[in-house]
């Protein structure tokens, strides 16, 4: 070790939005925490970048999603700039030239769908209802340590019995819907509700996002569930933008975390984890320089976690295993625009409120079934789902004005391509992207200044996650609660003794939730206190 | 019958929503669009316009019209200069406040004053032989309120002026192609950066062509209409006090439980240096209620502190948790009593307005607290009403304005972007 003063009580690795918020409760509760980012800039996958002048560019994450509320409070985030701000609509484009415009009015919601169907309009507040009420079931779950079903002390079957009792509480149709959406497919739930495909084929893509499923794959209807469980202002399911974008709210963070007193080090890049007989002492950076701590944290993924930080031979056998079946098959890009104006859609000649939030190209769920379809043989799609916000029209300091940026988050684009690869294949994938916006938005490319490709390679290369999957590792049900991100290593812990894990590749999972930094932070200072 | 704003004819064709609402006399948009909460933003985050043209407002005119409002107004006006305003009130000999307003010094012996409610007799009943003349101009002019982090920008295509006025000054100028002179004034009631455009209206086309050349102006700055609702979600945050809701005129209330003193309402900043002789001191002022404040503030009789109160978010949540409900966070503003009780159980105050803030992430409330409770994080508890049952959820008090933004009183430079500071 170089210098007894470069000895910290903590130290995180990755200083992206679960990094920080763990720091911050680590040093919150009075540790000396230090902070390590391998880029310039904190925010890890939740970065905004300038990327033209006055264009500021959501290069990755690009809307607050799953926040845990309890976070915007423990870490005091609006003394530090925490603003989140209201989608006020929902914009889903059809193949007729009609549309979708859902606002926040509930009963002018309800003539919008009668326009597509009057049988839905009730069906959709039962359906908002029954999600709802499965939402709040499953949310102590969320916002708690999952039980280990390996450990077999008492203590680890108080913890599964705690769970049991939980469950207990939940009415039987509350259950059953649970059970429905964690093994089913979200078309198979929305066709129990709607006959409207527009409907459906809005609903449906919150069953797929970075995730290598189709809407009629089982598993979809978990991921659905997942992103209903957003919560802005008390509404359930619902999403914002953080002013100046996603990296304006890393920047909340890493300035919470730094007036808790901890330290964040940018380009700082670690090697590995230095371990003395089974135990973290430490991290080693590329450049050399050794830093003593008492508890060690990754913010990373799974992967780098354990086979790159570490030795995995340091490790045991059933850990491995389990992180070789883990899957990350990254399908999701980027394809970000900055804009000379507002896109025009023929039938809404000279409106451009319904882009105040999601636009959502998904005209019906077989259009995504069979955007999916080649992703599943080895090849993106050539008409792709695309969810665009324009955040410029909510946020007015993202662009010059009058002038727009548009993020487009794209799928399928899979990681593994059956021929070729993502430098060959990345210009032709945003023409297809580009192309399906010009089809519903014609002279859509004369109004592009600038475009941003970030494939699923970049997303590995650039913000570091494997395969480009955004979550750390699928959100499918073999890989999670119990079993995040390895039956037996859910509970933030590794076998390393002072070595944990944060990132999303733990309980609850990816999205902008901090849940993982947060509940890991919880569990790092119980040991602590256990220890001393 | 009810009376239109001179910008009728534009706030009209925008209120989307057809609900109306009646605001002294007049017809005014209560929310514009489906969005309440979007009209919000625009104040918190880009720039709304807001029409507050009902305000009553006098012209108060004459040799001795100085003299007589620095008896009338319980804030000193001789130290309000021509160009800037003060925010006031006005007392009764009891020490207790009658009513709030802006006003503006236009020269020495000129001053308009605007009030939510008509005052034409009581201030006219205090002349008492002096040389002012007192006229009502309320349909003289009319008054939109630009406010919002965006508004110096947007008000800055329009005119080169908006970058002279520091917090409450105003100045005459002209803006954009509008042939006439305005009145623009950095006030609001946002708590927010902001501005207020008073426009003449014997030129009926004024008022549209001023609206017009806003919204050209803000098209790309985010520029929304906002109504009433969006007002009064803003003014909560920022610790704005609303007549009838948060105090009452001590003329009209029914008893002394209705009546507030300018200590109790937090308005006592306004009232400072007030020992020295009046007789023998130019510096201490005879105004009216003097005495009784005075009086007050020696023997300690002030009964309330008006505090804002910062609900537990944690404990608001566990408590619809436990009642097996979703913690509702209605942004929609409450102005009805809530109790405010110690960890005993005794009612130590009550909150007047109640609000979900979005900015704030948590409830907030203005409320007053027995002085003895009233320290900035002091423990209390608000009371709800969860499932049919009063439940009681820990708040701490807290100094208002909850919230606060540097830009509002900032001095004048470059155009502040939305980022909170």
């Amino acid at each position: 070790m170089s210098d007894a003063n470069e000895r910290y009580d903590a130290i995180v690795i990755g200083g992206g939005h679960n990094g920080l918020v763990n720091g911050a409760y680590l040093a919150k509760a009075g540790l000396r925490t230090l902070i390590l980012e391998r880029r310039h800039l904190v925010g890890g996958a939740a970065i905004t970048e300038e990327l033209r002048p006055g264009f500021k560019f959501t290069t990755f994450s690009y809307a607050l999603s799953l926040l845990r509320p309890q976070i915007v409070h423990e870490l005091d985030l609006v003394r530090h700039g925490f603003l989140p701000l209201l989608m006020p609509a929902t914009f889903c484009p059809m193949d007729n030239g009609d549309s979708l415009v859902m606002g926040t009015d509930t009963g002018e919601n309800l003539n919008e769908i009668a326009r597509h169907s009057r049988r839905d309009t009730d069906a959709y507040l039962q359906y908002s209802h029954d999600i709802e009420m499965v939402v709040r079931a499953i949310k102590p779950l969320i916002d708690s340590v999952p039980p280990n079903l390996y450990d077999t002390s008492p203590e680890g079957l108080a913890e599964l019995a705690g769970l049991a009792k939980h469950l207990r509480t939940i009415d039987g149709p509350v259950l059953h819907n649970l059970v429905r959406l964690l093994t089913g497919s979200a078309a198979d739930f929305l066709d129990d509700y709607f006959e409207s495909d527009i409907l459906k084929g809005w609903l449906s893509s919150s069953g797929i996002i970075g995730t290598k499923v189709g809407p009629m794959s089982q598993g979809s209807g978990l991921v659905l569930l997942f992103h209903n469980m957003g919560e802005h202002d008390g509404h359930y399911g619902s999403w914002a933008f953080h002013k100046g974008g996603n990296g304006g709210f890393t920047q909340v963070l890493a300035r919470a975390a730094q007036s808790f007193g901890a330290e964040i080090k940018l380009e700082a890049e670690v090697d590995r984890v230095i371990t003395v007989n089974g135990r973290a002492t430490g991290v080693a950076l590329r450049d050399g320089t050794e830093l003593a701590a008492e508890v060690v944290i990754s913010a990373a993924d799974p992967r780098r976690t354990f086979t790159e930080f570490v030795e995995p031979a340091e490790l045991p056998a059933d850990l491995l295993d389990g992180l070789r079946r883990y899957r990350y098959q990254g399908t999701s890009s980027k394809v970000n625009f900055a804009l000379s104006g507002l896109p025009q859609y023929p039938s809404l000649p000279g409106r451009g409120d319904m882009f105040r939030g999601f636009t959502n190209i998904a005209p019906t769920m077989a259009y995504t079934e069979r955007a999916f379809d080649e992703a599943k043989y080895g090849w993106y799609s050539t008409r792709p789902y695309i969810d665009g916000c324009i955040q410029s029209t909510v946020d007015p300091d993202m662009a010059p004005p009058g002038q727009h940026v548009m993020s487009c988050f794209i799928q399928y684009t899979p990681y593994h391509l059956r021929e070729g690869d993502w430098n060959a294949e990345r210009e032709n994938m945003a023409d297809n992207v580009q192309a399906v916006l010009e089809s519903y938005f014609p002279g859509f490319g004369d109004l592009v200044l600038q475009r941003e490709v970030v494939t699923p390679l970049d997303i590995e290369q650039v913000a570091g996650l494997p395969e480009g999957n955004i979550f750390h590792g699928e959100f499918l049900a073999p890989q999670m609660y119990f079993f995040r991100p390895a039956p037996g290593w859910n509970q933030y812990r590794t076998p390393i003794h002072g070595y944990y894990q944060c990132g999303s590749g733990t309980h609850p999972g990816g999205c902008v939730s901090g849940g993982p930094g947060r509940l890991a932070a919880g569990q790092i200072l119980k040991d602590l206190d256990h220890e001393r | 019958m009810l009376l239109r704003t001179p910008f009728h004819d534009r706030v009209a064709a925008a209120n989307q929503t057809s609900l109306w609402s009646h605001w002294a006399g007049h017809l005014v948009v209560e929310r514009y669009q489906m969005s309440e909460k979007w009209e919000y933003t625009a104040i918190r985050n880009a720039v709304g316009v807001f029409d507050s043209s009902p305000l009553y407002k006098y012209r108060i005119t004459g040799p001795d019209a100085e003299r007589y409002l620095a008896t009338v107004l319980s804030r000193d006006i001789r130290t309000c200069r021509p160009g800037q305003a003060h925010y006031t009130i006005w007392c009764d000999d009891r020490g207790f406040v009658n009513e709030d307003g802006v006003v503006y010094r236009l020269s020495d012996d000129d001053f308009l004053l605007t009030a939510a409610q008509p005052n034409l007799a009581h201030l006219s009943q205090l002349i008492n032989g002096r040389r002012v003349d007192i006229t009502d101009v309320s349909p003289e002019f009319g008054i939109l309120a630009v406010q919002g982090p965006r508004s110096r920008a947007v008000l800055a295509e329009l005119t080169a002026d908006v970058d002279r006025l520091g917090y409450f000054d105003h100045i005459t100028t002209r803006l954009g192609d509008l042939d006439a002179d305005v009145t623009l004034a950095r006030t609001g009631f946002t708590g927010d950066l902001g501005y207020e455009i008073l426009v003449p209206t014997d030129d009926p086309a004024a008022a549209t062509r001023v609206w017009d050349l806003l919204f050209e102006a803000g098209r790309d700055h985010g520029i929304v209409p906002f109504g009433q609702t969006a007002l009064l979600m803003a003014r909560i945050e920022a610790g704005l006090l609303l007549i009838d809701v948060d105090f009452e005129p001590s003329r009209l209330a029914e008893n002394d439980e209705h009546r507030s003193t300018p200590d109790e309402l937090g308005l006592g900043w306004m009232l400072r240096d007030l020992d020295g002789d009046p007789d023998n001191d130019g510096n201490a002022r005879k105004f009216i209620g003097r005495e009784a404040i005075l009086r007050e503030r020696r023997d300690g009789t002030s009964r309330w502190v008006m505090r804002g109160l910062l609900v537990d978010p944690i404990d608001h949540e566990d408590k619809y948790h436990r009642a097996g409900m979703i913690p509702p966070r209605d942004h929609l503003p409450v102005h009805d009593d809530m109790m405010v009780y110690d960890n005993t159980g005794e009612r130590v105050g009550y909150a007047t307005s109640f609000l979900y803030s979005p900015v704030l992430q948590r409830h907030i409330a203005l409320a007053r607290i027995r002085p003895d409770h009233a320290d900035p994080g002091t423990g209390v508890n608000l009371e709800f009403t969860i499932n049919h049952r009063y439940v009681q959820v820990r708040a701490d008090v807290a100094r208002n304005p909850l919230f606060n933004p540097p830009r509002k009183s900032a001095p004048t430079g470059p155009a502040p972007t939305g980022v909170p500071q």
